[in-house]
This record gives structure tokens, C-alpha cells and sequence, in this order.
């Protein structure tokens, strides 16, 4: 997805007034003439000069390009698919590891993503298990990593 | 001295530490040959498993793992037309012409040796260089180093990307996440919202991972291009005729290597710069320029030696004065803090032994390469077949598993949206923000309030007006740039 340069230099200007106003009520070192403000702020000041360069890059390229440009990928579904179930699938390892445990979560997750990356059902299958087991045996039993075990904590070993 | 060197070399070859090479250096080659796994992303795989790791194998596994990928990236290259890593764009299409003309175990075979021996030279470059330079850094004071720190930035900014505006925006927003917590000369809470999980400041490592590593799987999953067809079956032999080639282009793996290195130490330039302007150099000074392109070897000897060079010469001012030379020795230098390896020039006065291993295991990993490279070769059609759909869903659950593992918490894994915004100098501004600010205050305190003492003295002055002129010749490097690939 590619968009006029000019967008994201509203942001960026957004951004940087966003912390100027936040860094306004932080205190000075007592007795010095500088303070835990200054930094940010100067970083602040550089985020709307460079936002209002693209601004001014944005429109003055305007004629060139479109607004708004997708890619290849955008306009193929099999392609977009794939890509919500990535997002999809660190979203949801994160909503739901704690009360599923690690094996069930990354079993799914692992499913899906391979589903949709057109990988056939037993394969899917197979791999999802072997991978789990793996990356269990490896951050648990060897680097010893407290992945929770959710609702197979009964059986925990 | 001596007593340090004996350390280092009972530290480097412990069973232990050689295991962990071994086993670095087999999944180095792995990841540099599967194109769309590139070799900071092997690096920053590697955290949350070094995490767990005494100091030196933990140095050890990312030297070895580097060093194996930027070699191994030249595999696919040869046989698919496809880069393993940025780095071996410059000259992918040089080596499938040569493939195409039979010569696959030459271009192999040189890509390969002049990857060790560019890497041996860097590392040579590093043992003299950096103690000296350490030596040197010992005078350093807060104003020093506020401009060292700057110089880097600026430079991180203007020489690897298309658009320095961009470059700039991404550094400021990298720095923005610097000052994130408490971890600020004042120890003042800033941008925590109020949450206790801000306070410790954003993960670094997390968001290492999440933009090297995620936004390349997020990159395959989106990729439309057709899959690639393998054109040969069986690649031996590929030591043969190198000897020849080495004695034919003595001056191209020389100046390959000196530019490698040079490049390298810049921050924010990595191999994949090194080997774009070690490949235009060579066919610059060529005699016979009009056959680069057709499957000629000697741009591939020059800018082969060019990348593996750049990865020792990035160590240099990573731990001279921790400032990262690319982005892998960003990674590096968050694993050295967490090891209680804080980089700096006291880091050679007060445990040189580790320094000296370092070095060794630079030596040592460059070595192994031969061998286990043309292993890595005779099995390449296989590591080529192996399904991406399969391996890029593990990364990811590697990759999540692997950041939880290392702040324990469910707190947030950094997705980046890809839109020619360059990645390096955000990483570069999170690693460094911390450093520039504190030199920054430390200085305003110091000299209260009065700019001036900025430039007054000598090497400070000289360092400010280094940076100044990076940022007011962008034009002459832009002549000298060449097209920057996505780190």
C-alpha cells in the first residue's frame, strides 16, 4: 500500500505537536537549565519540520502519482487472506495463551496460518503438531520459559 | 597480555562454545540460503535463545551465524536468481548468468572463498583498529561522544537511504521510542501513560524481532511474483581454478575488502551497500568492463570479499564506542548489554580476554566457512526445496514464543507497514536515543547551558564538523550511493 508522502507528513506533524504539548508540564532538573523535556522536544520540533517537507514533497508530487496506491497483493484475495491471518494470529496467540495454554494456542494458530498459505489439511496438520512439540520442548524444557499451559495445566509435564 | 590471549583461547575453544558455533554455523547457512530469510533476521532469531546463553557462545553464535548467511545468500543467487539475503544482490544476476553458462561451481566456489577471505581481513582491520581506536576513546568526554553518537545517526540517515527526509522521520520516531520510561537522566516517567509496562520503556529486542523478523515473513506472505525454477542439479568440485582467480585478482579482493570494511564501519551501512559499490568499483576500474553482466567472475570475487568484509568492519565502532555499523551489530550490541558486555573503549582495558576472543572467534568462524560452505553447497538443492509455506508460519510462533520468552510478558510485538519508509535508522535511534540524550544533558549540565562548550574542544569541534558536512553534502553522496535495498 503505498500513500501520498503528504499523509504521512500530516501524521508526523500530529505526532511531534502531540509531544510537545505532553513534554510542556515536565519538571527541570532542580537547579539546572535543562530537564527530561528538552530531548523529546527537540526531537518533537524535528518531527514537524520533516512532516511539513513531506507535506510539501506530497503535494508538490501530486500530479505524478495517485492519492492512494495498492499493491498487487491487495487486489488478490488469496494474498490479503494470508496476510490477516498473520496479523490475525499474533493477535490471537496473545488474546488467548493464557486461557487456552501454549499447545492448543500455537497448534490453531499454527493451522490456520498454513491453511491459509495453501498448505493441504494433513501436512497442515502434521506440521502443526511436530512444530508446537518443538518449540515446547525447546523454550520449555531447555531454556526453561514459563509457557502457560491454560486448561491442560492438569496434565502439565 | 599474554595471560588474556590464553583466556580468550580457552573460552573460544571450549567444548561448549564449539558446539554452539557448529550448530550457528549450520543454521546460518540455512537461513542465508532460503531466499526471504536474510542474515539479520538469522541475528535476531538468535536473541531470545543467546538470552540464555553465557556471554561468549552468545557472541560466538551471532558471529558464526552472520558470517555463514552472508556467504550462504549467494546460493540462491547462483542457482535461482534470487537473493538469499540484500547482500548478495548486487550480483545475483552476474552469477545465474554464470550458471547459465555452466560455471555455477565457479561462481559458487569464488563466492565462497572470497567471502573467507574478506572476512579475514575485516577481522584483521578490527584487531589492530579497534584497540588502538579504544585507546584513543579513553580522552573521550560527554561532548565527544554527543557528536560521536550524532556523526553515526546522521550518517544512518543520509548514506543507506532513498530518502533522507524519510530516513530522518523514521530516526526521529526511533529516538521518540528511546525516551519512552523512565530510563532518562532525570528518571522522570515520560510517555508511560500511566501504565507500569511503559515504564521499563518499549522492549527493544521485541521490536527487533518484530520489525526484522516479522516484517519479512509479512513481506513472503504478501509476495505475488511466480516461484522461481532451480536450472542445475548438482554443483561439485567448486575449489577448483580459485587459486587461479586469486593470483588473476589480487587488486579486486584487496580494494573489496578495504572498501567492505570501511563501509561496514559507517552505522547505518551495511554488506548489502559494501557489495553494491564494490560491485560498481569493480566494474568502474575493470579492463574489461563490457563483460560484467554476461557472467564474468571478477565483479563477484570483489564485491563477494566487499559484504563478508563489512560485517567484521561493522563491529568496530560497535564495540569501540557502541555505536552499531549495520543493522545486525544493532542487535549485537542490545545482547552485549544484556551480557554485562557493555561496549565502550573500558570494555579493553577492564576484560580485554573477552575482546581477544571475540577476535578469535572471528578468525575461527571465517576458517569453518570453507568446509562447511561447500557442504552447504552439495546439499543446496535440497535447502532450496524446502517449502516456505511450512517454514515461514514456525518463524512466526518462533518469533512470538521467542519475544514473550524474553520480557515474560504479553506486552506487544512491533509490526511495521511497508511504505519505502527505510527500517535501519529506527532501530539505529532506539539503540542509540538513550546514549545521544544522556551525552546530550550531561553536556548542558556540565557547560551550563552554553552551546559553545559543544566546540571548544578540539576533537569534539573536529567530530561536529564531520557531521555538519554530512548533513550539508547530501548531494555529493547521493552521486556515490547506490540503490539502497530494504534492510
Amino acid at each position: 500500500m503505498k500513500i501520498n508522502d503528504a499523509f504521512w507528513g500530516v501524521l508526523l506533524m500530529a505526532l511531534g505537536a502531540a509531544v510537545l504539548l505532553a513534554v510542556r508540564g515536565y519538571p527541570n532538573i532542580p537547579g539546572q537549565p535543562v530537564g527530561p523535556a528538552l530531548f523529546p522536544g527537540l526531537i518533537a520540533l524535528g518531527l514537524c519540520a520533516g512532516g511539513a517537507l513531506l507535506v510539501w514533497q506530497g503535494w508538490r508530487d501530486r500530479a505524478h502519482g495517485p492519492w492512494l496506491a495498492w499493491e498487487d497483493w491487495v487486489r488478490s484475495p488469496k494474498h490479503a487472506r494470508a496476510l490477516a491471518f498473520l496479523l490475525g494470529s499474533v493477535v490471537f496467540y496473545i488474546l488467548v495463551s493464557d486461557a487456552l495454554g501454549f499447545l492448543i494456542t500455537a497448534v490453531l494458530m499454527l493451522m490456520a496460518l498454513f491453511r491459509s498459505l495453501q498448505v493441504a489439511w494433513g501436512r497442515s496438520a502434521f506440521w502443526a503438531v511436530v512444530a508446537t512439540l518443538v518449540v515446547h520442548f525447546a523454550f520449555y524444557k531447555l531454556l526453561r520459559v514459563p509457557l502457560p499451559w491454560g486448561i491442560l495445566t492438569p496434565m502439565a509435564w | 597480555m599474554w595471560t588474556a590471549v590464553g583466556q580468550a583461547f580457552s573460552m573460544v575453544f571450549e567444548p561448549y562454545t564449539l558446539m554452539v558455533m557448529v550448530f550457528a554455523s549450520l543454521y546460518g547457512l540455512f537461513v542465508g540460503s532460503v531466499p526471504g530469510l536474510t542474515a539479520t533476521m538469522a541475528t535476531a532469531l538468535l536473541v531470545p535463545v543467546t538470552f540464555f546463553m553465557p556471554p561468549i557462545p552468545a557472541v560466538a553464535a551471532m558471529v558464526t551465524a552472520t558470517a555463514m548467511a552472508i556467504f550462504s545468500g549467494d546460493i540462491p543467487g547462483c542457482l535461482l536468481r534470487i537473493p538469499g539475503t540484500p547482500a548478495s544482490a548486487a550480483y545475483t544476476d552476474e552469477a545465474y548468468a554464470m550458471t547459465r553458462k555452466g560455471q555455477a561451481e565457479k561462481a559458487l566456489g569464488a563466492g565462497l572463498v572470497f567471502s573467507a577471505v574478506g572476512g579475514l581481513f575485516g577481522t584483521v582491520v578490527l584487531i589492530v583498529a579497534a584497540p588502538a581506536l579504544a585507546d584513543f576513546a579513553l580522552n573521550f568526554s560527554s561532548f565527544e561522544y554527543f557528536w560521536l553518537v550524532l556523526l553515526g545517526l546522521t550518517c544512518a540517515v543520509f548514506i543507506s537511504t532513498g530518502s533522507p527526509i524519510k530516513g530522518l522521520m523514521m530516526l526521529c520516531l526511533g529516538l521518540l521510542v528511546a525516551c519512552v520510561g523512565l530510563g532518562n537522566p532525570a528518571g522522570f516517567p515520560r510517555f508511560t501513560f500511566g501504565n507500569t509496562e511503559m515504564s521499563g520503556g518499549i522492549g527493544m529486542i521485541a521490536m527487533m524481532i518484530g520489525m526484522f523478523a516479522i516484517s519479512e515473513i509479512i513481506r513472503y506472505v504478501v509476495d505475488t511474483s511466480p516461484p522461481a525454477e532451480l536450472v542445475v542439479e548438482e554443483v561439485s568440485g567448486v575449489l577448483k581454478g580459485q587459486w587461479a582467480l586469486a593470483k588473476k585478482y589480487p587488486k579486486q579482493i584487496m580494494r573489496g575488502s578495504v572498501l567492505g570494511t570501511a563501509v561496514g564501519a559507517l552505522p547505518g551501512a551495511g554488506a548489502d551497500i559494501a557489495a553494491w559499490m564494490s560491485y560498481a568499483v569493480s566494474k568502474k576500474f575493470s579492463k574489461e568492463p563490457e563483460k560484467f553482466g554476461t557472467g564474468h567472475v571478477e565483479g563477484i570475487v570483489e564485491s563477494g570479499s566487499a559484504n563478508n568484509s563489512a560485517l567484521a568492519g561493522a563491529w568496530i565502532p560497535a564495540l569501540v564506542f557502541g555505536i552499531p555499523g549495520d543493522s545486525i551489530t544493532a542487535i549485537v550490541i542490545g545482547v552485549l548489554y544484556m551480557k554485562n558486555m557493555n561496549p565502550g573503549p573500558t570494555l579493553f582495558t577492564t576484560n580485554p580476554q573477552n575482546i581477544y576472543a571475540v577476535f578469535l572467534l572471528f578468525i575461527v568462524a571465517n576458517l569453518i566457512m570453507i568446509p562447511l560452505g561447500i557442504l552447504c553447497i552439495k546439499v543446496a538443492k535440497r535447502i532450496l526445496r524446502v517449502p516456505r509455506e511450512i517454514l515461514m508460519p514456525m518463524i512466526l510462533l518462533f518469533c512470538v514464543v521467542g519475544t514473550f520468552a524474553i520480557n515474560n510478558s504479553v506486552f506487544q510485538v512491533g509490526v511495521m507497514l511497508a511504505n519505502k519508509f527505510p527500517v535501519a535508522p529506527a532501530i539505529l535511534g532506539v539503540v542509540l536515543g538513550g546514549m545521544l540524550e544522556e551525552n546530550f544533558i550531561t553536556s548542558m549540565i556540565k557547560s551550563n547551558g552554553d552551546l559553545m562548550a559543544f566546540v571548544s574542544r578540539p576533537i569534539a569541534l573536529a567530530l561536529a564538523i564531520l557531521t555538519a558536512l554530512v548533513w550539508f553534502a547530501p548531494l555529493l553522496l547521493r552521486v556515490l550511493r547506490k540503490p539502497a535495498v530494504p534492510a
